[in-house]
């Protein structure tokens, strides 16, 4: 195994769990719901880079290239439907802040 | 470490600090903008892995349309007004000032502990060409694609469909 | 002719949204119910030619690699009957007019995904069709669109994209290792690779993605919402399979098929079941609200699904697929009756009702029968399925988690017999004077569900007899 190939991995590896900590922390820590889903969008960041990092060092870009094409196709549409029910509860009771929400239950 | 690993490093370096900003920035619409900067690097970063399509597919999709449908929904939402967002940019602070100094911390255990496992790689891929994988492979994943594109329609119409009686 | 099991319920949710009102509206419900009613029935007689009936010009255009064995035929009945369910209790929970079109197509499309699930060999296929599903999820809790429906829908949506973000950072793992992503050929490599850190956090990593997926602790905060929030008709569909085929499926397949049993994974299997099962039911114990009381049971009985994977042996997996099967059915009979009383009562709080048992003969009886089965009374299935399970853990050596099984099981009981009592029993409130029995298309779901219940347990030395040649294909192919 070159010292390359292991640099590349270990660099690329670090920044990947990088992306996912800060993923992750945007999501616990903010009270906006759109904040939230950039936060998700993140996590999906670090995971497609690792995915193409995979395919890149093991020689199947092609594979990863596809499975990187659907991913993307499937989470623009769940972020579509986050938005969507973000949207929805902004018109019915005027506000994105979860605390606001949760205020309004019982 | 040769050039190419150099230039390697600082895109990396690029992407991360991008997505940091877009989440400590306190303005929703610097947020998105960031997501989006944060997408065009990625884009780089695939195309210098040999993955020229995906990175098209990232460019277009997720620093084009993801960041139009941010936006939209951002702008569809009030933004706060001047002075709210000066106290609320202090108040959030407190809670996210934290997460710079996670990323160093992570940053310098990367650098000191160095395992190298030793990967026995798979033998190398019978199929090489993305067309023939993504038609004649893998055609579930096109019609599970096509599945969840006529969802996302309803799922959209459905949420944002107005109550007749009101 | 599998491939249809997808391509079937797309091709008519797309058909049922073309041009032509009054036709579209009309056949709507007919379409759903015959794609769903034959569903079921075609896997209770799967010998039937119609498997192997050759649809040529299909196979001319579609080359689909996918398989159906043991497991994903109890599923795919599963899914078919709660389908069924769904689709009765709608008619009165969903008003008439294009309301009623949109969520049955959306119905269709969750059919399309599940079916897809249980039927792939490839892992990344797996990821595509449970996302599929989970998108229709969000759809169908929002549906009615107050405040609890839309923070249950978006508090699930987070929660789900960061077990598929884990899911995917394991596939991103295995390519490191493995050929491609199809289960013959992870398992393969995963059998003759010497990583043994990467594969074990790869493992571990996915296992937990399944884990959030089906609520089980500690990772459940999203599913009491979730099944309390959406309407009547999509709870007994959230809780009767969506939450079994995304989950525990996933783990059922994944770990016997291709990640195969090592001991840190049964560990955690047992720990995280023995959890889930006993903080699951004294959850129960303390809720007022009727659904959010069946869905922490519903998490309590999950774990005792994951309690009999963890053994390890196929006696523990026929366990868990058998109580998986009677979950299915046990739980949409319970939600089914939570959907009648509110169509006719109006309220969902235990302690507000009471003496509801004169008065609505049928959904007392039908929900006596499924509360016994829960909690494991003979002659039902769900005794069944539990002593198989506690047998399992016993004859593996797990002896406390055996204890703790019978412990939970108690425990069960004895939410049951509150729930039982408050609402049923006693003396009806003046309020209640002017209720009737719900109506004949919400009671026949419960009808029939007991019925199952109580055939499967009482008939059940045939039942063994039928699952005992099966026993060895849940290994096989």
């Amino acid at each position: 195994m070159s010292a390359e190939f292991f640099n590349l991995l270990w660099y690329a590896g670090m920044a990947a769990v990088m992306l996912l900590v800060t993923g992750f922390y945007c999501v616990l820590a903010t009270y906006n719901l759109v904040r939230v889903l950039i936060g998700l969008e993140i996590l999906i960041k670090a995971v497609t880079l690792l995915i193409i990092l995979a395919g890149y060092l093991t020689g199947k870009a092609a594979l990863t290239q596809t499975l990187v094409i659907t991913l993307i196709v499937v989470e623009v549409v769940v972020m579509t439907v986050g938005m969507g029910v973000i949207l929805g509860a902004y018109r019915h009771y005027g506000t994105l802040d979860a605390r606001e929400l949760r205020k309004l239950k019982g | 470490m040769g050039p190419r690993m150099k230039v390697d490093l600082i895109i990396l370096a690029i992407l991360v600090i991008s997505a940091l900003w877009a989440v400590m920035t306190r303005s929703l619409i610097r947020s998105a903008i960031g997501l989006a900067l944060a997408s065009a690097v990625l884009t780089v970063i695939m195309f210098r892995l040999s993955s020229p399509f995906a990175a098209v597919f990232e460019l277009s999709v997720c620093a084009g349309l993801i960041s139009v449908l941010f936006l939209s929904t951002i702008s569809l939402t009030h933004p706060m007004t001047h002075q709210e967002a000066a106290q609320h940019q202090r108040e959030r602070y407190s809670r996210y000032f934290v997460l710079p100094y996670i990323l160093i911390v992570i940053g310098i255990i990367f650098a000191f502990v160095q395992v190298r496992p030793e990967l026995k790689l798979p033998p190398a891929a019978a199929q090489t060409e993305v067309r023939v994988i993504m038609w004649n492979l893998r055609q579930v994943d096109l019609i599970g694609q096509a599945i969840i594109l006529l969802t996302g329609v309803f799922g959209v119409v459905l949420l944002l469909k107005e109550a007749r009686k009101k | 002719m599998v491939s249809l099991l997808i391509l079937a319920p797309f091709f008519a949710a797309i058909l049922l949204n073309v041009p032509f009102k009054a036709l579209r509206e009309r056949s709507a419900f007919g379409a759903a119910l015959a794609l769903f009613l034959g569903q079921m029935l075609l896997m209770i007689f799967p010998k039937a030619g119609l498997w192997t009936f050759p649809v040529a010009t299909l196979d001319k255009f579609f080359h689909f690699p996918l398989r159906v064995d043991a497991l994903s035929t109890v599923l795919l009945f599963c899914i078919g009957a709660v389908l069924t369910a769904t689709l009765l209790l709608s008619l009165r929970a969903v008003p008439q007019d294009e309301r009623r079109l949109n969520f049955i197509s959306v119905l269709l499309l969750m059919q399309a995904g599940m079916n897809g699930a249980v039927v792939v060999v490839d892992l990344f296929s797996l990821y595509v069709f449970l996302e599929i599903v989970a998108v229709s999820s969000f759809i169908l809790i929002a549906f009615d669109k107050h405040v609890h429906a839309f923070e249950a829908a978006f508090k699930y949506l987070v929660m789900s994209v960061v077990a598929t973000a884990l899911m995917l950072l394991s596939i991103a793992l295995i390519l490191l290792v493995s050929p491609d992503t199809t289960f013959s050929g992870i398992s393969a490599s995963l059998q003759g690779s010497p990583n043994s850190l990467l594969v074990t956090l790869a493992v571990g990593v996915f296992v937990c993605a399944a884990f959030i997926k089906s609520g089980l602790m500690p990772f459940h905060g999203w599913l009491p919402d979730a099944y309390s929030a959406a309407p009547a008709p999509v709870s007994v569909l959230l809780a009767g399979v969506v939450t079994k085929t995304v989950g525990i499926y996933t783990l059922l397949r994944i770990v016997i098929f291709v990640f195969g049993f090592t001991l840190p994974l049964k560990n955690i299997l047992l720990a995280v079941g023995a959890l889930s099962a006993l903080a699951g039911a004294l959850a129960a114990l303390a809720q007022t609200d009727f659904k959010r009381m069946l869905a922490y049971s519903s998490i309590s009985q999950m774990g005792y699904i994951i309690l009999g994977l963890g053994c390890g042996t196929p006696l523990g997996a026929l366990g868990a697929v058998f109580h998986l099967f009677n979950h299915a059915i046990f739980k949409s009979l319970l939600f089914s009756n939570s959907a009648a009383i509110e169509s006719r009562a109006g309220i969902r709080n235990i302690q507000e009702m009471s003496g509801l048992g004169s008065r609505m003969p049928w959904t007392a009886l039908t929900c006596a029968v499924g509360s016994l089965s829960t909690a494991g009374i003979p002659p039902l299935a769900g005794f069944w399925s539990k002593f198989i399970i506690i047998i399992a853990l016993w004859m593996s050596g797990n002896y406390t988690y055996a204890v703790i099984a019978i412990l939970v099981s108690l425990l069960t009981l004895a939410y049951f017999l509150y729930l039982q009592r408050n609402v049923f029993f006693g003396k009806a409130k003046d309020t209640f004077n002017k209720i009737e029995e719900a109506e004949f298309v919400i009671l026949l779901p419960a009808i029939v569900f007991s019925a199952i219940t109580f055939i499967v347990g009482v008939a059940f030395p045939w039942v063994w007899n039928t699952l005992l040649l099966r026993l060895p294909s849940i290994f096989g192919a």
